[in-house]
């Protein structure tokens, strides 16, 4: 591949046996420098994962004793935190959360796919005013969640903006698809931007003879667009694509802000673990948090497996040279890329 | 286990600021210090104290607490201001219990709180004689600082649940201010028939939102009709026709129209600003509306115009479900002697007097309803007394957390129409017992 042969070659180019040498002091060194960073590591994502799989397996303050004194002291109780999940009035409360996760990820991750591209589309074009557009359309990326939600909020009263201009009478905040639909479009309406600023990044690395080449074959615009611009900022899109469905999947003080807490149909798994650790119930909120965790983890797999979304840099080295134009042409403007530099700088290491 | 749990949580709250250093402790094995720190119930020990409350929206704490410390310079209290919101509160305060940290010496807590910070033992239980002032507080508000009949705080304010009426147009149909809810409605419809600037506004709302306003209006209606939501043996005993008779007053309000449909989203203040802006003839609130409904920057359209007076009930005035807050002693905390005297300072009838007129907090103290001077300035001491002497508190149970999202649960259900009343009584009934009885 154009963008990893320069580096083996200078690899190859050392003397033998200094190299070995110098590799084992490099090695030790490395190990050196980098254990702090792998202490720290291990101390703020290592540790609070083990450790909330051990609390998920203990349950504490359940019981009242004679007195009326909560019981203290903790009872390990195995599996049974992950059990209570599924069973009874709490496994339906569970499937319906993890519907409206699995709906609402689906849900505005495509819509704000396609207005992402399209704001990109918008954004990377010459024209007069465009840092003004450009600065505009960021506008409600770099407003916090919270306060986006509020603002919402105040637009969904019953009394508010949303009513006043449709025309309608929809309390948008109570139980129901009213209720679904407004937190996908506060959702849309925030994070599209962001696909918008990846997606534009990526555009930014299409050389602009790739575009002269199309226009002399005599491509038309949509021709242009599905055979040159998809492709080659396809590695962005992937990865912009992915970030949102882990930020999604995990959606809490959205829907908790807007539509308000234990609304069955905008409850996602998120509110739930929330909801136990509220009444310090911290075994089942951590059973929650490890069964979100596992379908968070199983969710990003498939999609990088399946769609081959290049976040490390892994998909590009497996592909075989040659290929198609259409191939070569991606490998060569991936080299260009500012990311592709970075993932190879990581892919030596 | 207990200690090594402890230990994993404080590990984990300090997170990554003494992360190396904490780790290294936690791997050291049980600390003896964790029996050592409850102190054993003896309220003893002089010093500085801290006191964790609330965002002070009126401002005037500050002054409450500098009037303390220029009295006992060696027994200073510092104020530790937590979020203005009470699950945040309530969160950071019961995290401090669980480090057994002594950051937090007063705990400054509403009144739904006693239950689950006394089964916890958070707090210290309080001898009655320690607190001389106790017999004179109303009665309603002091239950609410018990748990199993034991003291574990001082109610300090309260707060009570007003029906605001539009007095103008009462006036104009020649209605008397109504006692019951069907004195209410007689007065709604006569209002509409005969005063045409009342067209087309609604007659009633509460806050039926779903969240803790939802807890307090059903728990109103279910009482005001002589029914309970827990009994006094702390059992649930909401299934009973009382209990249906009130529930449907609020239902049969929906779908006849008294109660607008919006008023399902009505927390506070949105129902505020409905009765503000001229569209509800009777509003449900609480007292701090009265200040904002009489402004006259133009945000209300009714100055001059409303008036207050007690909750109609079912066949007779209607019960209110109390709030407030009362001040406990972490058990957890350091110089327990200042904390009780601090708290006895802050509960005479002197600082409560200073604190109504300076904050407009309700007063738990009986004799400061009848005071000339305070009822000039508040116009709605009055009615709020009744209201408060007739108040009854939100169930005390220990899992109140899970006892509130069920009842709201019930209640919305209810009122939006998704199930019947009697099923959603019915449902509560069985969720509380199993709620209750663990």
């Amino acid at each position: 591949m154009s963008d990893t042969a320069p580096v083996n070659t200078r690899r190859e180019s050392k003397p033998g046996k200094a190299r070995t040498s110098f590799n084992e002091g490099t090695a030790r060194l490395a190990a050196v420098l980098l254990s702090p960073t792998l202490i720290v590591l291990a101390l703020v994502v290592l540790y609070p994962i083990v450790s909330a799989l051990r609390e998920s397996l203990y349950t504490s303050g359940t019981k009242l004793d004679a007195n009326g004194f909560v019981v203290k002291g903790s009872t390990f109780v195995g599996l049974d935190n992950y059990a209570a999940i599924f069973k009874g009035d709490t496994g339906h409360r569970f499937w319906t959360a993890f519907y409206n996760t699995t709906f609402f990820t689906v849900t505005c991750v495509v819509l704000e796919t396609v207005l992402g591209v399209a704001m990109a589309l918008i954004m990377h074009k010459a024209f007069k005013g465009r840092s003004i557009v450009r600065a505009s359309i960021l506008v409600p990326w770099a407003i916090p969640t919270v306060v986006s939600a509020l603002l919402w909020k105040w637009i969904f009263q019953a009394d508010g903006i949303a009513n006043n201009i449709l025309g309608t009478q929809i309390l948008w905040s109570t139980d129901g698809w009213q209720a679904k639909l407004s937190v996908i479009v506060a959702d849309t309406w925030k994070t599209a931007p962001f696909i918008g600023l990846l997606v534009l990044a990526g555009l930014q690395t299409i050389p602009a003879e790739v575009y002269e080449a199309a226009k002399v074959d005599g491509a038309s615009v949509l021709q242009t667009f599905r055979r040159i611009t998809l492709p080659l900022v396809r590695p962005a899109l992937l990865v912009a694509v992915l970030f949102r469905i882990l930020d999604t999947l995990r959606i809490f003080d959205l829907p908790f802000v807007l539509v308000g807490p234990h609304k069955g149909s905008v409850e996602t798994l998120s509110m739930l673990g929330y909801d136990e650790a509220f009444n310090t119930r911290y075994g089942p909120a951590a059973a929650y948090a490890t069964v979100l965790f596992l379908y968070v983890a199983a969710v990003a797999y498939v999609f990088v497996k399946l769609l081959g979304a290049d976040v490390i840099g892994e998909a590009r080295a497996k592909k075989p040279g040659g290929g198609s134009r259409r191939q070569r042409k991606r490998a060569a403007a991936l080299a260009a890329a500012p990311q592709a530099g970075l993932t190879s700088v990581g892919g030596g290491v | 286990m207990r200690f090594e749990r402890s230990h994993t949580r404080r590990a984990v709250a300090f997170g990554v600021a003494g992360s190396l250093v904490l780790l290294a402790s936690a791997c050291g094995g049980d600390s003896g210090d964790k029996n050592t720190s409850g102190g054993g119930g003896a309220l003893e020990g002089r010093g500085p104290i801290t006191f964790a409350t609330g965002k002070d929206t009126s401002g005037f704490l500050p002054k409450q607490v500098a009037a303390w410390n220029s009295q006992h310079p060696d027994e200073k209290v510092e104020i530790k201001e937590l979020p203005e919101n009470a699950n945040d509160q309530r969160q950071q305060m019961v995290q401090n219990a669980q480090n057994q940290s002594d950051a937090f010496s007063v705990l400054n807590m509403d009144v739904v709180w006693t239950s689950e910070f006394a089964a916890n033992q958070w707090i210290e239980q309080l001898p009655e004689d320690k607190f001389p002032d106790l017999p004179k507080l109303i009665p309603a508000t002091v239950e609410t600082a018990k748990y199993r009949d034991k003291l574990y705080a001082v109610p300090i304010t309260s707060d009570g649940g007003l029906l605001y009426y539009r007095k103008d147009l009462l006036d104009q149909a020649g209605v008397q201010v109504p006692k019951t809810w069907d004195e209410m409605l007689a007065a709604c419809l006569a209002v509409q028939a005969k005063v045409p600037s009342a067209k087309g506004m609604s007659c009633y709302a509460g806050q039926f939102e779903k969240y803790e306003g939802l807890t307090v209006n059903f728990s109103e209606a279910i009482n005001s009709a002589g029914g309970v939501v827990v009994d006094k043996d702390g059992k649930a005993n909401v299934d009973t026709p009382e209990a249906l008779a009130g529930l449907e007053e609020l239902t049969k309000g929906f779908s006849t129209g008294a109660i607008p449909k919006a008023a399902i989203t009505y927390k506070e203040e949105e129902g505020r600003r409905a009765f503000q802006e001229g569209k509800l003839l009777f509003h449900r609130n609480w007292p701090y509306v009265y200040a904002l409904a009489q402004k006259t920057d133009g945000s209300s359209k009714i100055v001059n115009k409303f008036g207050v007076a007690p909750l109609p009930g079912k066949s007779g005035p209607g019960v209110s479900s109390l709030g407030g807050h009362d001040y406990a002693i972490s058990k957890f905390a350091k110089n327990k002697a200042t904390a009780v005297d601090f708290i006895n300072f802050m509960a005479s009838e002197a600082r409560q007097k200073v604190n109504l007129s300076g904050s407009s907090q309700a007063p738990t103290y009986a004799s400061l309803y009848d005071d000339p001077a305070l009822n000039k300035q508040f116009p709605y001491l009055a009615p709020l007394k009744a209201s408060i002497l007739g108040a009854q508190p939100r169930p005390r149970v220990v899992k109140y957390g899970d006892v509130t999202a069920a009842i709201q649960d019930a209640a919305y259900n209810a009122l939006s129409g998704k199930t019947p009343p009697k099923q959603a009584l019915t449902d509560l009934q069985a969720k509380l017992s199993s709620l209750i009885t663990q």
